[in-house]
C-alpha cells in the first residue's frame, strides 16, 4: 500500500535543516503502523509527506500504485481528497459547521450533491456512534466525540489509508481508549492506518511500531507475532 | 454545485454578521453616493435638454471668413463676401435640402429708452421670413412685414426679457420708442422668450439697418432653413457640395475650410451630446471613485477575514479543496457581500433621488435677467441600475481577488499548525 524508498527532506529556513535522511518503509494493505520518535525526529514531516501535505526532495513514494512526486496543487488536492483520510490531534473541525456538515465536507469538494452528502455523512456518524449528535456544533461536544466526528470525516471518501497525527494527544485516558478502539475496529475491517504518537501504550495497540531517531528509522518493532 | 457554494458562503457570512455588515456599509454608502450623483447629473442634463429643447436643429448658418491659402492668382487672407445670392446657390446645388434662406446683418449697439434705461445688445437686420424660419412667437403686436422692408421703416421687435429689463415686467410697450445709435425705432412687436438667439437681439428690417449703417449687400450671416440635414453624414455631404460651389463662385480653394464656415444643427446637437456625455462621465468618475473606497474597504476586510480563517482554509485544503475552489469561494463571498449591500445602497439612492425630485426637482431660480429651471427630473433610470449592478459584481470580484489568492496560497500544514 505504501512504499517509501530513500526519502530525503531538507528545510531551507536560513540554516539548512536536513529532517529526513533516507527513509525506507513498506506498509502492506490492512496494516496498523505507529510511528514514534522524539519531537524534532522528523516523524511529523514523514506523516506530512505521506499525507501529500508536503513535498520531499529525493527518493520515491508510491501510494497504492500511484507515484506521489512533484504533484501540482490540484493533483495533490485530488489525491488527498480521494485516497487519504486525516485525523488530527486538535480535531480540526470547522467550528461554524455542525457534525454532519463537517463530515460531509470532503464530499463537497468531490462535487457530490447536498442531499447525498448529508445522507452519507449520517451513515458515517452512525458508524462512530454519534447519530444523535449530527446537528451539534464542535464546541458542544467532548474531545472524544470531536475526534470521532473527525474519524467519520476521514472515512467518508473511502480512503486507501487513514493518517492519524497524535489522535489521542488531546484526550483523557478514558476517551483515548474509546478512540483507539474505534481505530482498531476500522483496522480489523481492513483499513490501513498510519499513526504518529509519542505515547507508548497507544503505539503498542498498533501492529508495528516504527521508531524514528534523527531523521532515520532506528528500528521497527513487529508486535503482530507477539500478539495472541 | 453553485447552490452548495452559496450555502457555504451564507454560512460564513452569518458567522461574522458584524464584520460583514461593517464591510457592507462602505459599499452601501458608495453605491448610494454613485446613484445620487448620477441622479443629480441627470437633473443637470435634463435641465440643459429642457432649456435648449427648442434649439432650431433644422437651421444652417453660413458665416464669411478669410481664405487661408492663395488660389488662382489671389493671395491668401482674402475676405469672402457672402450675400443672399449664396442662399440661392445652396438651393440650386441641394434643392431637396434647402427650404428657405435669408441674409442677416448685425451690429453691436446700445438701446436707450426715454427713461434713460440702456441695454447693450445686438441689432439684427432680418426679414419677415425669419419668424417662420426660427419659429418665433409674437406675444404682442406683430412681426416685421414686407412694407417695413420696402419703406426702410424704423421699427423694432424685442423680446419679453428685454421688455422687463428696459421697461417693466409685462408692460405693454408696443408703440413705445427706443433710441439706438441716435435713431428712434418704434417697437411694433414683442416676442415670447425662447431659446432662439433672436430673442436676445433687437430685430429690425435689414433694409433699414443697411441704410442707416451704410452697408452694402454683404451679409454677416446667411441663414438657411433645411430639411434632411439633421444627421451628420447628410450634413457633411451638403457642406462639401456647397463649399465646392461657393469656392467656384468666390474664387477660393474648394478645400479651404476657413473661407466660409458652415454651421449646422447636427453639429450643434453633437456639441450638446458631447457636453452631456462629459457631464455624465464626470459624475460616473466621481461616483466610481467613491465606490472604489468602499471596494478597498471590502478588500481589506476580506484580507483580514482570510487571515483569521487561515485555519479553516487549511482544513479545507487538507481534506481536498483545490486552489480554484478556495478562490471561487472567497471571490463569491466578496461579490455576495458587495451585491447585497450595494442593492441596499441603490435602493436608498433611488429613494433619495425621488425625494430630490419631489422637493427641489423642477424648481426655478431667479438670476435677475430671467428665471431658469435648474434641476429637472434628478432620477436614475433602469439602465443605470443595471450598469451599477454590473459594476458591483465586478467590483466585488476585484475586491475578493487578492484575498482569495492569499487564501488559495495557504499551505495546509502551516494552517493546521496555526492553532
Amino acid at each position: 500500500m505504501i512504499h517509501l524508498r530513500n526519502i530525503h527532506k531538507t528545510y531551507h529556513n536560513g540554516a539548512d535543516l536536513h529532517v529526513l535522511k533516507g527513509i525506507d518503509l513498506d506498509i502492506e494493505p490492512g496494516e496498523f503502523v505507529a510511528i514514534m520518535g522524539a519531537s524534532g525526529s522528523g516523524k511529523s514531516t514523514l506523516l506530512n509527506i505521506l499525507g501529500i501535505l508536503d513535498n520531499y526532495d529525493e527518493g520515491e513514494y508510491i501510494l497504492d500504485n500511484t507515484l506521489i512526486k512533484n504533484l501540482s496543487e490540484n493533483k495533490a488536492a485530488h489525491y488527498r481528497n480521494h485516497m487519504i483520510g486525516f485525523v488530527f490531534q486538535s480535531f480540526n473541525l470547522i467550528s461554524f459547521k455542525d457534525a454532519q456538515e463537517n463530515v460531509a465536507l470532503p464530499l463537497f469538494y468531490q462535487g457530490v450533491g447536498r442531499k447525498k452528502r448529508n445522507e452519507l455523512a449520517l451513515q458515517q456518524l452512525e458508524k462512530v456512534g454519534l447519530t444523535n449528535w449530527a446537528h451539534h456544533y464542535p464546541n458542544e461536544m467532548s474531545g472524544g466525540q470531536k475526534q470521532r466526528v473527525a474519524i467519520a470525516r476521514a472515512l467518508i471518501t473511502h480512503p486507501r489509508i487513514i493518517l492519524a497525527d497524535e489522535p489521542t494527544g488531546a484526550l483523557d485516558s478514558k476517551t483515548t481508549i474509546e478512540v483507539m478502539e474505534l481505530l482498531k475496529e476500522l483496522n480489523r475491517q481492513g483499513m490501513t492506518i498510519v499513526m504518529v504518537t509519542h505515547e507508548k501504550d497507544v503505539a503498542h495497540q498498533a501492529g508495528r511500531i516504527v521508531h524514528i531517531v534523527d531523521g532515520q528509522i532506528d528500528y521497527i518493532e513487529d508486535l503482530r507475532t507477539t500478539k495472541p | 454545485m453553485l447552490y452548495d457554494i452559496f450555502i457555504e458562503i451564507i454560512g460564513s457570512i452569518k458567522r461574522n454578521k458584524l464584520r460583514s455588515a461593517a464591510t457592507g456599509f462602505a459599499v452601501t454608502s458608495g453605491i448610494f453616493l454613485l446613484i445620487v450623483l448620477l441622479g443629480a447629473g441627470n437633473g443637470v442634463i435634463h435641465t440643459l435638454e429642457y432649456n435648449v429643447g427648442t434649439l432650431a436643429l433644422d437651421a444652417v448658418y453660413v458665416y464669411p471668413g478669410f481664405t487661408s491659402n492663395a488660389f488662382e492668382g489671389y493671395s491668401k487672407e482674402q475676405r469672402v463676401q457672402i450675400d443672399e445670392s449664396d442662399g440661392e446657390l445652396a438651393q440650386k446645388v441641394a434643392p431637396e435640402n434647402i427650404n428657405s434662406y435669408a441674409a442677416q446683418f448685425s451690429t453691436s449697439v446700445t438701446a436707450v429708452t426715454q427713461d434713460e434705461k440702456a441695454l447693450s445688445t445686438t441689432l439684427a437686420g432680418v426679414g419677415p421670413i425669419f419668424q417662420e424660419m426660427m419659429g418665433l412667437q409674437v406675444l404682442k403686436g406683430r412681426f416685421l412685414n414686407d412694407i417695413d422692408m420696402k419703406e426702410n421703416r424704423r421699427v423694432a421687435i424685442i423680446s419679453e426679457t428685454m421688455v422687463e429689463r428696459l421697461f417693466a415686467k409685462d408692460a405693454n410697450v408696443v408703440g413705445h420708442y427706443l433710441t439706438i445709435d441716435g435713431s428712434m425705432y418704434q417697437i411694433v412687436g414683442i416676442l415670447k422668450d425662447s431659446n432662439s438667439e433672436y430673442t436676445q437681439e433687437i430685430l429690425v428690417p435689414q433694409t433699414t439697418l443697411r441704410l442707416i449703417y451704410n452697408r452694402n449687400k454683404e451679409a454677416d450671416i446667411l441663414v438657411m432653413k433645411t430639411k434632411g440635414l439633421e444627421q451628420t453624414p447628410a450634413f457633411e455631404a451638403f457642406e462639401s457640395i456647397y463649399r465646392k460651389a461657393m469656392a467656384l463662385k468666390h474664387n477660393f480653394s474648394p478645400d479651404d475650410t476657413q473661407a466660409i464656415y458652415v454651421d449646422g444643427g447636427s453639429s450643434q446637437a453633437e456639441t450638446m451630446d458631447t457636453a452631456f456625455s462629459l457631464i455624465r462621465s464626470s459624475f460616473w468618475f466621481l461616483g466610481i471613485l467613491t465606490l472604489l473606497s468602499g471596494v478597498t474597504g471590502v478588500s481589506n476586510i476580506m484580507l483580514i477575514s482570510v487571515k483569521e480563517r487561515t485555519h479553516e482554509f487549511g482544513i479545507r485544503k487538507a481534506i481536498g479543496a483545490k486552489p480554484w475552489q478556495i478562490i471561487l469561494m472567497v471571490i463569491l463571498e466578496s461579490v455576495l457581500i458587495t451585491t447585497i449591500f450595494g442593492y441596499i445602497g441603490m435602493l436608498l439612492g433611488i429613494v433619495f433621488c425621488q425625494w430630490m425630485d419631489a422637493s427641489v426637482g423642477g424648481s426655478t431660480m431667479d438670476i435677475g435677467v430671467e428665471s431658469i429651471q435648474y434641476f429637472q427630473d434628478p432620477t436614475v433610470g433602469l439602465d443605470i441600475c443595471i450598469e451599477a449592478t454590473i459594476i458591483m459584481i465586478v467590483a466585488g470580484a476585484i475586491a475578493g481577488f487578492f484575498p482569495a489568492r492569499k487564501a488559495a496560497h495557504i499551505k495546509p500544514i502551516e494552517a493546521l499548525l496555526a492553532r
